[in-house]
C-alpha cells in the first residue's frame, strides 16, 4: 500500500469525472427534443471538465505514487477490486479526454441531425470509457472499459460515418477485437502468474521469467500495436478516420490511438522489463518505418481527411519512437507528444469537419483558394498545420525535439533517420496547404463557402491557446510526469545485465 | 408410508411438474387459450423453481441425485419453461386450439431434462434422454401443414434416434465391463480393477462422447441442428438451443467425473478435438448465414464447443465456469430468439433499418448479439472470461488462443446484424405487432445480461 495516495478529497473525485458522462448518457436516453439532448450533453461534458480540474490543483508532482485512490471490492472471487487512481502520466490523459469530449459535442452539433440521441449517448459512454481506461488500476477493469469502447465507436463510424462506413466500422471492430482478445489471454496468464490478483501495482513489482515475459508482451503487444497503430497494423486507420463523423475522428486520433501507447506505459514496460529490453530494438525499427512509411503514403493522399489519418500513422510513430528510446527525454517527449498530437490532430479535424459541413467534399483537387474565401477558417487551420508540422513555438515543435534527443542518445542512426519523417511531415502539410488554401476559388465549392461561425470559433480558440501555451511552456506538462517517468525507468536500470536482442532470441529458442 | 415418502423427497420438483404436466393437458382440452396455459407453466415451473432447494438428497439407491449440480441446471430449465411460454403466447404459427399439447410437451421434455440432471444411474439417464427428445422431436414438427417444420422434425428424429442407440451401446459396454449401471458403482469398479486403459473401456467412452456431442450440437455431430433450428417453430427452436443442450451438458459432465473420472486421459484428448473442430465449424459456417435462425444455430454450435471447453480442464474450476456459462448463455440465446419472434422475419437481409422505427427492440437485439460476441460490460464476457481462465489455470493457454481467435471472428456476424438494423436504410416500413408478453420477456432479459455482466459476483461459483 506504500505505492499509493487515497484519496483525501472527501468525495469520489475520479469516479464522478469517470461516471458523470454515463450518467448524462442516461438522463439523455429520457428526453426526446434535439435541442434539449445537445444542451444536455454539453452540459454533462462541462460539468466533467470542471470536476476533474481539482485533480490538477491538488496533485502532487513530487512523487511517482498513484494519487485520488479509490477501492472498492467488486468481485471476490476472483480477487477483483474497483480500483481508481491517477499518477503522473495518467492524470494528463484524464483531462485530455474531458477536453475532447466536450469538442466532439461542439463539433457535432449542426453535423448531426439524424438520430441525435443515440449520437449522444455514444459520444457520452465513449467519454466515460475513456476516463476510465486511464483512471483503472485494476487490469480487470482496464479490459472491461477498453473492450466497452468498442461498442459506441461502432456504432459512430457505422451510422454516421461517410459513405463507406459500414465497411470502416466492422473493419474497426475485427482489427481491434482480435488484438485485444489476445491480450485477454495475456491478462489471464498474468493473473495467475502474478499470484491471483488484477491490481496493476502488486503485477508490477512481481518479477516474472523472462520466457513468460516474452509471451506476456507478444500478448499485449497485440492490442496496443493495433490501436496505436504500429506498423503494419496500421490498415484499420485510414478507413476509419475517413469514414468516421467528425466527433468519432476526433476521439479516435485524440484518445483512442493513444490508448495503446498508453498500454506500453503502463503494463508492457513495468511489467514486463526484460521482454522490453529484448524487443526495444524491433519496436524503434517499427516505428522508424511508421514514421517514414506513413509520411510517404501521406504525400500521396487525395482526400483531406484521409491524409490527416494517413499523418496520424507517422506521429504515432514518433510516440513509440519516444517511449522506447527508454530514456528519461525520450519518454517524456513520447508522452507530450500524445497529449500534442491529440490536440493537434483532434483540431485538425474539427477543421475539415467545419469545411465537409459547408461543401460536403473532402477532395483536396476539390479546394483551392480558401485563404480569400474563409480567411478566419484559415486562420485557425494554418495554425494547427503548422503545430501539425513541427513548426518551432508550437507544442508538436517541443514534443518532437525531446523525441529526436531521446533517439540520438539511444542509437545515433534512429535519430538520424526519424529526422527525415520530420521533413516529409513539413511536405505534406506544406503541399496540402498549398493546394486548398492558396490560388483562386474553385468554382466546385465556391457558393458552399461561408466563414465560421461562433460556435465553430469558439471550440477551437481553446486549442490554439493550447498550441502555444504548450509549445512555450512544455514544463508546465512535463513537470507533472517527471516523477513518474523517472520511476518507470528504474524499472530498467535495476535489472543489472543488459539483454541484448540476439541472447533474447536464444534464449526464446532454448 | 413414510418410508415412501422420504424415498420420494428428492424427486419433489419433478412430481410437482409432472402434475402440472398433466393437469395443463387436460386443462388443453376445455380451454384453449395460450395466455392461460402459458400461465399455468409459468406458475408451477416457478413453484417447482421453489421446492428445487428442498429436495436435496438421493433416492432409489443412488439412482436418482438431487444435489446441488442438479440443481443448478434444473434452475436453468425452470428459466427455459417460463421464457418459452411468455414468448410463445403471441407466436401466431402456433394454433390456440393446440395450446394443451404444445404447452404440456414443452413441460414433458423440461422434465426428461429434470431427470438426466439428477441421474445417478446410466438407465435413468436414458429414460431421461428418451423422455427429452421424443417431446423435442413433436415439438420441432408441431407445425404439421409446414414442410419445413416436418423435415425439421424427421431429419432430428432420425439422427437422434441414431445417436441414443450409440448411448445404448456405449452404456451396454459399460455394464458389460463393470457389471453396473449405477455411476459410483462404474467408477468404483473401474478403480478397482484399473480398468481405465482397457481398450473397450476406450471405445465405451468414444460411443458415449459421441451420442452426448450429438445431443448438445459438438462437430462432427452438429449437422442437424441447423436445419431443425431453422425448421422449428421460433419459440421451440430457442427453448432446444437451451433446454436439450443444458440437459446433455448436465449428464456428460457427471458421467464423465463421477463414473469415468480415471479415463479423463480419454476423454480428455477427445473432447480437445471435439471442442476445436466444434468453435471452427460453428463460427466459420455461421459466418456464411443469410437465414438468422440458421446463424443462431450455428452460433450456439459454436457456443457448446466454448463450454466444452470447462468440462476438458477436469477441474472444479472448469465445471464451475461452464455451468456458469450456462446460464448466460441461456438468458443472451433467449433473448435473441426473443427478438426475432418480436419481429417475425427470418432473414437477416429483412432486418433493414428497423433502428429507426423500432428502436428499443433494435438496443436490445445489439445487446444481445454484443453479449453473444463477448464484448464488455455485458455477461457473455464474464461467462467466456470465467472459461478461460479456468482453462489457463490448468495449462491450457493455447487451448485459450484458439478460442478466443475463433470468438474475434464471431464478432462479424454478430455485428451483421447490427449492421443491417442501424446501418442500412430501407424504403418498406417495418410492422411490429406488439406484445406485451415478449416485451416484459426481453426487458427480463436485457436486465439479466447487464446485471451478470457488471455484477457477476452471484452468479459465480455456483
Amino acid at each position: 500500500m506504500e505505492d499509493i495516495i487515497l484519496n483525501r478529497l472527501g468525495y469520489p473525485i475520479l469516479s464522478i469525472t469517470i461516471f458523470l458522462p454515463l450518467a448524462g448518457a442516461l438522463l439523455i436516453s429520457l428526453l426526446r427534443n434535439a435541442y434539449a439532448i445537445r444542451w444536455t450533453a454539453l452540459l454533462t461534458t462541462f460539468a466533467t471538465l470542471v470536476v476533474s480540474l481539482p485533480l490538477y490543483i491538488h496533485f502532487d508532482k513530487t512523487t511517482y505514487k498513484m494519487q485520488f485512490v479509490e477501492s472498492y471490492p467488486w468481485i471476490p472471487a476472483w480477487n477483483l477490486n474497483y480500483t481508481v487512481g491517477v499518477d503522473g502520466i495518467s492524470i494528463l490523459f484524464v483531462l485530455l479526454s474531458a477536453l475532447i469530449g466536450m469538442l466532439c459535442v461542439l463539433a457535432s452539433w449542426k453535423a448531426i441531425q439524424e438520430k441525435v440521441k443515440l449520437f449522444y449517448m455514444a459520444i457520452l459512454l465513449m467519454e466515460t470509457a475513456m476516463t476510465g481506461v486511464f483512471a483503472a488500476m485494476d487490469l480487470f477493469l482496464f479490459y472491461i472499459l477498453w473492450e466497452a469502447m468498442l461498442v459506441p465507436m461502432f456504432l459512430l463510424i457505422g451510422i454516421w460515418g461517410g459513405s463507406n462506413r459500414v465497411y470502416a466500422a466492422i473493419k474497426f471492430v475485427l482489427f481491434t477485437l482480435a488484438g485485444s482478445v489476445l491480450m485477454l489471454v495475456g491478462i489471464i496468464a498474468l493473473y495467475y502468474a502474478g499470484g491471483g490478483t488484477f491490481d496493476i501495482l502488486a503485477l508490477a513489482k512481481a518479477h516474472y521469467p523472462v520466457n513468460l515475459q516474452i509471451w506476456l508482451f507478444l500478448a499485449f503487444f497485440a492490442a496496443f500495436a493495433v490501436k496505436v497503430p504500429m506498423f503494419p497494423l496500421h490498415t484499420w486507420l485510414p478507413d476509419a478516420h475517413t469514414e468516421a463523423p467528425t466527433a468519432g475522428s476526433v476521439i479516435l486520433a485524440g484518445i483512442l490511438l493513444k490508448m495503446g501507447a498508453y498500454g506500453f506505459l503502463r503494463f508492457s514496460m513495468p511489467m514486463f522489463p526484460d521482454a522490453v529490453k529484448i524487443f526495444f530494438m524491433p519496436m524503434l525499427i517499427l516505428s522508424l518505418i511508421a514514421i517514414v512509411y506513413g509520411a510517404f503514403v501521406t504525400l500521396m493522399q487525395k482526400d483531406i481527411k484521409r491524409l490527416i489519418a494517413y499523418s496520424s500513422v507517422s506521429h504515432m510513430g514518433f510516440v513509440t519512437l519516444g517511449l522506447f528510446s527508454l530514456n528519461q527525454t525520450g519518454m517524456e517527449g513520447g508522452i507530450f507528444q500524445m497529449i500534442n498530437h491529440g490536440i493537434v490532430t483532434g483540431a485538425l479535424f474539427t477543421c475539415i469537419g467545419v469545411i465537409y459541413e459547408r461543401t460536403h467534399t473532402r477532395i483536396i483537387e476539390d479546394y483551392g483558394g480558401l485563404a480569400r474565401a474563409v480567411p478566419i477558417f484559415t486562420v485557425f487551420f494554418t495554425i494547427f498545420a503548422l503545430a501539425g508540422s513541427g513548426f518551432p513555438g508550437t507544442n508538436s515543435f517541443m514534443g518532437e525535439f525531446l523525441i529526436l534527443s531521446g533517439a540520438f542518445k539511444t542509437k545515433m542512426a534512429m535519430g538520424a533517420i526519424s529526422i527525415m519523417g520530420v521533413i516529409l511531415g513539413v511536405a505534406y502539410m506544406v503541399w496540402l496547404y498549398y493546394r486548398i488554401f492558396l490560388f483562386d476559388v474553385n468554382p466546385k465549392v465556391k457558393e458552399h463557402l461561408r466563414d465560421m461561425g461562433m460556435r465553430e470559433a469558439l471550440m477551437l480558440v481553446p486549442l490554439v491557446f493550447l498550441v502555444f501555451y504548450l509549445g512555450m511552456q512544455p514544463s508546465v506538462l512535463i513537470s507533472y510526469m517527471q516523477a513518474s517517468v523517472q520511476h518507470l525507468l528504474d524499472r530498467f536500470g535495476a535489472g543489472g545485465q543488459e539483454i541484448t536482442a540476439v541472447k533474447g532470441i536464444i534464449e526464446v529458442l532454448k | 408410508m413414510s418410508e415412501l415418502m422420504r424415498e420420494l423427497g428428492p424427486l419433489f420438483p419433478e412430481i410437482l411438474m409432472t402434475v402440472l404436466t398433466l393437469s395443463v393437458f387436460l386443462a388443453g382440452l376445455a380451454v384453449k387459450k395460450k395466455s392461460i396455459m402459458a400461465f399455468l407453466s409459468i406458475l408451477g415451473a416457478a413453484a417447482a423453481a421453489y421446492a428445487i432447494p428442498i429436495s436435496a438428497g438421493t433416492a432409489f439407491n443412488g439412482m436418482f441425485i438431487s444435489d446441488g449440480y442438479g440443481m443448478f441446471f434444473k434452475y436453468i430449465f425452470m428459466l427455459n419453461i417460463s421464457l418459452t411460454a411468455l414468448m410463445s403466447i403471441d407466436y401466431s404459427a402456433v394454433d390456440e386450439r393446440h395450446s394443451g399439447e404444445y404447452y404440456s410437451l414443452v413441460l414433458l421434455a423440461s422434465i426428461g431434462m429434470m431427470l438426466m440432471a439428477s441421474a445417478g444411474d446410466l438407465i435413468v439417464l436414458y429414460l431421461g434422454l428418451e423422455l427429452m427428445s421424443l417431446s423435442t422431436y413433436v415439438l420441432t414438427g408441431f407445425l404439421r401443414h409446414n414442410l419445413k417444420s416436418n423435415e425439421a422434425s424427421l431429419k432430428y428424429f432420425l439422427l437422434g434416434t441414431f445417436a441414443t442407440a450409440i448411448l445404448l451401446y456405449g452404456i451396454a459396454m459399460i455394464y458389460g465391463l463393470t457389471g453396473a449401471t449405477n455411476l459410483k458403482a462404474v467408477a468404483d469398479y473401474i478403480a478397482k480393477n484399473g480398468l481405465a486403459a482397457n481398450p473397450v473401456m476406450l471405445l465405451a467412452v468414444i460411443s458415449v462422447t459421441a451420442a452426448f456431442s450429438f445431443k448438445i450440437a459438438a462437430a462432427p455431430f452438429h449437422m442437424w441442428a441447423p436445419d431443425a433450428y431453422e425448421g422449428a417453430p421460433t419459440p421451440i427452436t430457442a427453448f432446444m438451443s437451451i433446454g436439450p443442450k443444458t440437459a446433455a451438458f448436465a449428464a456428460f459432465g457427471r458421467v464423465l467425473f463421477d463414473a469415468l473420472g480415471s479415463a479423463r486421459m480419454d476423454w480428455g484428448t477427445i473432447l480437445i478435438a471435439i471442442a476445436i473442430a466444434t468453435i471452427v465449424v460453428g463460427n466459420m459456417f455461421a459466418l456464411a448465414q443469410t437465414n438468422i435462425k440458421r446463424m443462431l444455430a450455428y452460433s450456439s454450435i459454436a457456443h457448446a464447443g466454448y463450454m466444452l471447453m470447462g468440462i476438458i480442464p477436469g477441474t472444479k474450476e472448469g465445471m464451475d465456469a461452464m455451468m456458469t456459462y450456462m446460464l448466460i448463455y441461456a438468458f443472451m440465446n433467449m433473448g435473441a430468439f426473443a427478438v426475432v419472434i418480436a419481429l417475425g422475419k427470418e432473414e437477416i437481409k429483412s432486418y433493414d433499418g428497423i433502428a429507426r422505427r423500432h428502436p428499443l427492440i433494435s438496443a436490445a437485439m445489439l445487446v444481445f448479439m454484443f453479449s453473444l460476441a463477448g464484448i464488455p460490460p455485458t455477461a457473455g464476457f464474464i461467462g467466456k472470461l470465467s472459461l478461460f481462465m479456468a482453462v489457463i489455470k490448468a495449462g491450457y493457454a493455447w487451448l485459450a488462443v484458439i478460442a478466443v481467435i475463433f470468438s474475434a471472428v464471431s464478432a462479424y456476424y454478430y455485428l451483421r446484424v447490427v449492421v443491417n438494423m442501424y446501418m442500412k436504410e430501407t424504403e418498406e416500413e417495418a410492422v411490429i405487432a406488439s406484445s406485451p408478453s415478449l416485451g416484459i420477456a426481453i426487458l427480463i432479459i436485457v436486465l439479466m445480461v447487464f446485471i451478470i455482466g457488471i455484477m457477476p459476483s452471484p452468479f459465480l461459483n455456483l
